[in-house]
């Protein structure tokens, strides 16, 4: 009995970690899929951004990485090109500010956007919003990373050729955040054109109200620790 | 802040400084910017060598009248000459190393007597036809009262209701009627005709005194007349014909010796030889172009090679007043665009009523501040009239460089255009604001110094606009300025003016000054390995030298050693040149390592290829190896 009962202890845990090594086998299999997935939603903008959200082949962690990878790649930029296209002021640059400038208002216009289509019978919930955004970033990330290299092997006569790459990479991002918004919400482009100035209003009210709470936290605060103070010095 | 700060530290080092050295003399405070505009001290470029004022040049001595609101500098070859136009007069100093010899003073020119006679004769004429004009205006004006009253008449109904309604508004008022009937000037047809008859005649005579003096201008003319602006001249009591400066703002002296002085308000450029006998006088040109309602009053000139005078006048926008060397007024060169802001004329032409419009000032071009002549004739030119906002964008253009066609042609090659200063505080008050260039000085290889009325600053560029040195301050220790005004050079020495402290302080370059001043001097003349040479020796002095990082560069480039020649560059942040060194690098690392590349394009075109063809090799073993179990 007892060693059967060891015996069958002994066999639990085993088994449990091979399951457990199994499924996250199972989820770097679909982690890598959705990553590889994002070259086929660059390509392919109208059915890709609809699979990713409605046939699940998009991840989260996925879209992380790819927002990750689009702040290392701007990072890498602004440090890594030659100084004839970008004249950074290096001594100045704090990377993680660099990164937070590009990473919050990122977050914010996603949130402005759920915000606004919920009401407006979009369909997408904000992970989907979220998942879209990112995957859009993909070009910036392909074209902009060998752009580094390329401007070290280039003069500052012969910039056209890294000029127009760039341009068109953004380009790109930008149709991909389009088509991306139009699949997720199930809208027409019209709506979704009218949605997106809408966004940017919608952030710039979130910006605002994040402003007057901060303020407002700040003097309530500041009050109960004048109170604090009051209270102590009085008691003394 | 950061700016103020590093200012006052400067200020503190400097009476330090002061407190120690043992000449006596102060150092000014040198800086420069770098790429990211930001204020890098530096070394000096300059030190004061000598202050001069009326104690040190003698003028006690002379004729005991200190310097008075001097108001501009002119040095040919070793002689300064010294505006003093609160005393109207001009002071010439030898100068020949630390010896400054006043060798006279100008206050008076001579004239000759026939000229003077001649403009006398046609002066006299003038009047007359002056007074001849007078005669007819007010025959017009008779004419016109007597054909008024006549008119007056045909309108006496529209009068009598008038007058009917100022009785009935009396009565009402219970007052009585005090205006009396307007005058009635019967004026006959017979008067009507006389007055018309005399208007004709004055007419008459108005042409013929015209005519006469035409006549007389042209004789005088012919015979050679020098003399044009007659009122400011008399005869002294030796029968001597003389006439006395009368505020002179400017001097200039051509190759000739001939000297030329702006006598502001006697409304006239003088011409005269080296002995002050009077060669022509340059007046308000009587030209439709120059608006004569105003006075003529220049108040700077230069002279060029040929002898043209190009005069700064006070309210003319035109641009400069160009003469021709037998003082023909030949027009205008120059002329300031008008800048208009987009925001202004949409606020002008279509927010504002009328009424507002005509009250606001119209846009009307700035005028120039100060100008200068270089060796090769281009007229360089400061104005000091523009908005900040202008500044950076290299709308305003402090500094000209006007060709004959007046175009500006100053080169800018630096990311920021010479403009002084490129940081400051706003917001008014004293030493605020961008830098209000007041003179310019033009030294050998194109260089440039510009003198800062603001902040009593000189600002040196060369001759592609990138600055080489900044110094100065506000102050009234040597070496800093109250009212600085005007700016000279001899050789690289610098001679500032200071019009409130009414003195000339005399700069020399330091070492460090020197040696920049050599390196581009070898540089130019072709001697690239001594100008790199130079070049370390100044980054030795000062590690922030952006113009040494670019000289060694490009002597570094003509030695093929572009990598080299890439960093120093990058240092300096220059692209041009980069680019060019970087072309060359690449070429010659395509050129040696062209078999690595031929490897490694043939590895990437081969592998795959191979591995191609391994798999399709792999993939029939199999299939073979199948077709064998089934069998």
């Amino acid at each position: 009995m007892s060693i059967a009962k060891s015996a069958s202890k002994g066999v639990k845990p085993l088994r449990s970690t091979s399951e457990k090594t199994e499924s996250r086998k199972a989820w770097w299999k679909r982690y890598l899929a959705s990553m590889k997935y994002g070259l086929h939603v660059i390509t392919h903008p109208f059915d890709g951004f609809w699979d990713l959200i409605h046939e699940k082949r998009g991840t989260i962690a996925a879209a992380n990485t790819f927002l990750i990878l689009f702040l290392i790649t701007r990072v890498l930029k602004l440090l890594l090109t030659s100084f004839q296209f970008i004249s950074a002021p290096i001594q100045y640059i704090n990377v993680f500010q660099e990164m937070g400038s590009l990473a919050l208002p990122f977050i914010i216009l996603c949130l402005a956007n759920w915000a606004m289509t919920t009401l407006f019978d979009g369909k997408g919930r904000f992970k989907d919003i979220y998942m879209a955004m990112c995957y859009a970033l993909i070009p910036y990330i392909l074209i902009q990373i060998p752009m580094i290299v390329v401007s070290n092997m280039l003069t500052y006569e012969e910039g056209s050729f890294y000029t127009v790459l760039l341009s068109f990479s953004v380009i790109w991002c930008v149709f991909l955040v389009f088509v991306g918004l139009m699949e997720v919400h199930d809208y027409g482009p019209g709506k979704t054109f009218i949605f997106l100035i809408v966004t940017i209003f919608g952030a710039a009210v979130i910006i605002f109200l994040l402003l007057v709470f901060f303020s407002l936290l700040g003097d309530a605060l500041s009050y109960f620790i004048s109170m604090y103070r009051e209270i102590v010095f009085r008691l003394n | 802040m950061k700016r103020t700060v590093s200012f006052l530290f400067a200020l503190m080092l400097l009476f330090v400084s002061a407190a120690y050295a043992d000449d006596g003399f102060s150092t000014s405070y040198t800086y420069g910017y770098d790429y990211w505009e930001d204020v890098q001290e530096s070394p000096d470029a300059y030190r004061v060598k000598t202050v001069l004022d009326s104690t040190n040049l003698g003028m006690d001595k002379l004729d005991n009248q200190v310097l008075r609101k001097p108001q501009s500098l002119f040095v040919k070859d070793q002689e300064l000459y010294i505006c003093d136009t609160g005393n109207n007069r001009i002071i010439q100093v030898h100068v020949s190393g630390d010896r400054y010899d006043v060798v006279r003073v100008i206050n008076a020119v001579k004239g000759s007597a026939e000229d003077y006679e001649l403009a006398e004769s046609f002066n006299l004429k003038s009047q007359e036809y002056e007074k001849a004009i007078t005669e007819r205006v007010k025959a017009e004006e008779k004419l016109a009262e007597m054909t008024g009253t006549s008119q007056e008449e045909e309108n006496s109904e529209a009068a009598a209701v008038m007058e009917e309604v100022q009785e009935s508004v009396n009565e009402v008022l219970g007052t009585e009627s005090t205006t009396e009937a307007p005058e009635e000037v019967s004026a006959s047809d017979a008067e009507i005709e006389a007055a018309t008859l005399a208007l004709e005649q004055a007419r008459e005579r108005e042409e013929q005194i015209h005519q006469e003096t035409v006549e007389a201008e042209e004789k005088a003319k012919a015979q050679g007349c020098s003399i044009w602006q007659y009122d400011a001249w008399q005869k002294d009591g030796e029968g001597n014909i003389v006439s006395v400066l009368n505020t002179p703002n400017d001097i200039a002296v051509d190759d000739t010796g001939n000297i030329y002085i702006a006598d502001t308000n006697n409304y006239r450029v003088i011409k005269m030889d080296r002995d002050c006998n009077l060669i022509w006088e340059f007046t308000k040109p009587l030209d439709a172009t120059f608006d004569q309602s105003q006075n003529f009053l220049p108040k700077k000139i230069v002279v060029d090679v040929a002898g043209r005078v190009y005069a700064l006048c006070q309210n003319i926008n035109k641009g400069l007043v160009k003469f021709e060397e037998d003082g023909v007024f030949s027009g205008f060169i120059g002329a300031n665009a008008v800048s208009v802001s987009m925001v202004d004329y949409i606020w002008k032409r279509y927010f504002q009523t009328k009424e507002q419009r005509a009250q606001t000032a119209n846009f009307v071009p700035t005028e120039y501040e100060n100008i200068c002549i270089d060796a090769d004739g281009f007229i360089y030119a400061t104005t000091t009239v523009f908005s900040e906002g202008d500044l950076r964008w290299d709308n305003a253009k402090p500094i000209r460089r006007l060709n004959s066609l007046g175009n500006d042609i100053l080169i800018k090659s630096d990311k920021i255009p010479p403009i002084g200063d490129i940081e400051w505080i706003s917001g008014g008050g004293e030493a605020t604001g961008p830098s209000k260039l007041v003179d310019i000085t033009v030294l050998n290889n194109d260089m440039y110094v510009a003198l800062d009325r603001v902040r009593g600053r000189l600002f040196g560029y060369d001759s592609q606009g990138v600055m080489l040195w900044a110094f100065g301050t506000k102050g009234n220790v040597d070496g800093a300025f109250n009212g600085a005004i005007s700016i000279e050079h001899i050789g690289h020495n610098l001679l500032v003016l200071d019009q409130l402290k009414n003195s000339i302080t005399v700069f020399e370059p330091t070492e460090y000054g020197k040696t920049i001043y050599s390196a581009i001097d070898t540089y130019l003349s072709g001697e690239y390995d001594e100008s790199a040479a130079l070049w370390q020796e100044v980054l030795k002095l000062n590690a922030n030298y952006p113009l040494a990082f670019r000289g060694i560069g490009r002597a570094v480039l003509r030695q093929n050693k572009y990598k080299e020649a890439m960093e120093w560059f990058e240092l300096a942040h220059d692209r041009e040149n980069y680019g060019r060194a970087f072309k060359l690098y690449r070429k010659e690392w395509v050129e040696s390592n062209i078999w690595w590349i031929v490897l490694v394009v043939a590895l990437l075109l081969i592998v795959p290829l191979a591995i191609g063809m391994i798999k399709k090799l792999k993939w029939e073993v199999i299939m073979h190896e199948h077709s064998k179990v089934r069998k």
